[in-house]
């Protein structure tokens, strides 16, 4: 069962396919609001198909770190996943301080991507490693303030199941001012986490050429690229658990989650790449002051 | 981190589709030093033109820029003009300023949309690029072509605007009014947008003075200069229109001359069907005396300077080409120094540089001891190399 959970349902495949099938809305919103038509569902399928069965390219040195990376990004994600999946199934059967394990989770992508691409030798891709280690840095603070505006909110609960017990009892956390202060905070963090406009410098195609991922190809990328996906799905789950807790059912948390993805996916269209430190200089400003007022609104029972 | 590394922008890069080799010295996101290289793509095109007769260069050097086509053929028409001392029909003259005006638009539309791009904007992109996709149709309409319109003729233009297209002409421009005013809302007041432009890639007056820019990248660095005005050709000087400066010098500037100046352009077209009278549209030139002449024209990248020297044969004996990007390019050296590699992509790409319009000959000195191929040394490389597959081909299929 446990087996099943991990690959299966709500782990691996499902994710995968719920990733996969986000990437795709996004890239038929997008086409639709550039004026193209956008590809098939099944794109993003074979997309992934393909490119793992093209050849691989290693650096000379360090091909182990090179290789793993990519897999030790998945693994975490998928592992989030099942964690967050599983809240949602069975709220009342999660492990204690579950939040926290998660949040650990959703950092490792962005490690595993600075360890592969920073072990390829690449000088762009080392300017790629540098970006993304400053957004990291960037996006952490406000992102983790924004949880704990949930935390305090929800008389202090560090399990998923628990806050949507919360939830279920009195209310979505979005319907509340720190609620939708923190939510703010929290979907540009993710945003930033994603990898998306206006914070993709660390990819930036026209100024470093993909900086992190410039060097990888075949199979390793397309696990880079099934991550994206998958985080696209989880992150909007974790932003569904945390702050639209209330009425789980798979009609409304399906709505949810498309109500989300139409966001991340509008503001995505909607901006220019931001330079580095500008995006330093705006989550480590407004976006940590948002998720500070939503703690203090929350401590004040708002 | 005291050592420079290079950071390559070219041959091949997504940035530009072009080959260019720009090396940024970089420390840390911080570009301290540029090396501009480019020559990849010499044409020999004044040569070439010098083989050709005179009704022939035009179809040439139209060939020069893709998206400055009729800019090349103009200068080439007025320098052969001035060296013949041709009076060219009043009709032809307002239908060349028509032509030259269409395409400024859809130059400026397509550098914004690439700018857009550039940034990481791509909506603004796909946008900008529909948006020009209507002033091709009309080129094809009129001209027959989409990019290469083959109208500049020596003594007048090679076809007639018919009065059937006017309207269809007249409408396309009211309809691009909405979406420039569009695009000036969205671009000019984004404060994303301004935050990613205002104060980089500063070039400032004096800086643009002697760097020698031309077109847009001057008039938003405050140097009031345009052919258009300054020399007029064609119908500039029979109707009234604005030269759209700005002092700022960043790329920000950069960006406002170009989207004003789509108004200008449609004002400039809206007048001259107007005001264009009937009669002749070709003055019909049989010979070309001996003499030599220039041509100046205001491409939407700036100045192209064309001069024509002709020894009374039917072929020009020396044909000079300058490019507006010619002298633009170059400025990077000062207006990316400074900057981020962020702020660094999108600097290269504000003066709108065209790079096969601006290929040179380049002179390689021979270093050590490395060999230097030339084209036919590669050629034969390839052909040893196909020998050499074949060779192992039938080696498998007999083994």
């Amino acid at each position: 069962m446990i087996l099943f959970n991990y690959l299966i349902f709500p782990g691996f495949l499902f994710s995968a396919i719920v990733g996969l099938l986000s990437g795709w809305v996004d890239r038929k919103v997008t086409a639709r609001l550039q004026w193209r038509v956008g590809p098939p569902w099944y794109q993003n399928f074979v997309d992934i198909l393909k490119l793992s069965g093209k050849e691989i390219i290693l650096p000379e040195r360090s091909k182990i770190t090179f290789l793993f990376s990519p897999f030790l990004g998945l693994l975490s994600l998928v592992l989030a996943a099942t964690m967050l999946g599983k809240a949602v199934i069975f709220p009342f059967q999660g492990s204690l301080g579950d939040l926290i394990v998660v949040i650990y989770l959703l950092t490792i992508p962005a490690i595993a991507l600075i360890l592969g691409a920073s072990s390829s030798g690449n000088p762009l891709a080392s300017i790629g490693v540098s970006r993304e280690m400053k957004l990291l840095l960037a996006y952490e603070l406000p992102f983790i303030l924004s949880i704990i505006a949930v935390i305090v909110k929800n008389a202090g609960a560090l399990q998923l199941g628990q806050i949507l017990g919360y939830q279920m009892n009195f209310g979505s956390n979005i319907a509340s001012i720190s609620g939708v202060l923190a939510f703010l905070a929290a979907l540009l963090c993710v945003q930033a986490k994603l990898g998306f406009v206006p914070f993709d410098a660390p990819e930036a195609e026209q100024e470093i050429m993909g900086g992190v991922l410039i060097e990888y190809s075949g199979l390793p990328l397309a696990v880079f690229k099934l991550s994206k996906a998958i985080l696209l799905y989880v992150a909007a789950l974790l932003l569904i658990v945390l702050f639209m807790g209330k009425d789980l059912s798979p009609l409304f948390i399906s709505l949810k989650f498309i109500a989300i993805l139409v966001l991340i996916i509008l503001i995505k269209n909607t901006n220019p790449r931001l330079r580095i430190d500008q995006i330093m200089r705006f989550f480590w400003g407004p976006v940590t002051a948002l998720a500070f007022i939503a703690v203090v609104l929350a401590m004040l029972g708002l | 981190m005291s050592h420079k590394v290079i950071i390559p922008i070219g041959p091949y890069h997504p940035l530009q589709e072009e080959p260019e080799y720009f090396r940024l010295y970089v420390e840390g996101e911080k570009v301290v030093d540029i090396d501009i290289v480019i020559g990849y793509m010499h044409r020999g095109i004044e040569e070439l033109s010098e083989h050709k007769h005179f009704d022939q260069v035009p179809f040439l050097v139209e060939r020069i820029c893709g998206i400055c086509s009729t800019s090349h053929p103009l200068a080439y028409v007025n320098a052969m003009e001035d060296l013949a001392g041709i009076e060219v029909p009043e009709r032809a003259l307002y239908i060349r300023t028509i032509i030259a005006e269409l395409e400024r638009i859809h130059s400026h539309l397509l550098w914004l949309g690439l700018a857009g791009h550039f940034i990481g904007y791509n909506t603004v992109w796909m946008w900008a690029w529909k948006y020009r996709e209507p002033v091709l149709d009309i080129f094809e309409m009129i001209t027959g072509n989409r990019n290469h319109y083959a109208m500049m003729k020596v003594g007048g233009v090679r076809r007639d605007i018919i009065d059937d297209d006017i309207p269809e002409l007249k409408k396309t421009l009211d309809e691009l009014i909405p979406a420039v005013n569009m695009f000036k809302g969205a671009v000019m007041d984004d404060p994303v947008i301004q935050a990613r432009l205002k104060g980089i890639g500063i070039l400032n007056r004096q800086q643009a003075i002697d760097w020698c820019v031309v077109g847009p990248t001057a008039r938003a660095s405050g140097v009031n200069i345009d052919i258009r005005r300054d020399d007029p050709y064609a119908a500039y000087d029979k109707v009234s229109w604005n030269v759209i400066v700005e002092k700022e010098g960043d790329i920000f500037a950069k960006t406002k001359v170009r989207i004003l100046e789509l108004y200008e352009c449609i004002g400039i077209i809206r007048q001259c069907l107007n005001k264009m009278p009937k009669g002749a549209f070709d003055a019909d030139i049989k010979e070309i005396p001996p003499g030599e002449g220039i041509g100046r024209v205001e491409a939407p990248r700036g100045e192209c300077f064309h001069y024509v020297k002709s020894d009374g044969t039917n072929r020009p004996i020396r044909h000079k080409i300058r490019a507006p990007s010619y002298v633009n390019v170059a400025s990077n050296k000062v207006a990316c120094v400074g900057g981020t590699i962020s702020d660094a992509a999108i600097t290269l790409a504000a003066v709108d540089p065209c790079y096969c319009c601006t290929e040179r000959v380049a002179v390689l000195k021979k270093v050590d001891n490395k060999k230097i191929l030339n084209g036919w040394d590669l050629i034969k490389l390839s052909q040893e190399k196909t020998a050499q597959l074949k060779e192992g081909l039938r080696d498998g299929k007999s083994g």
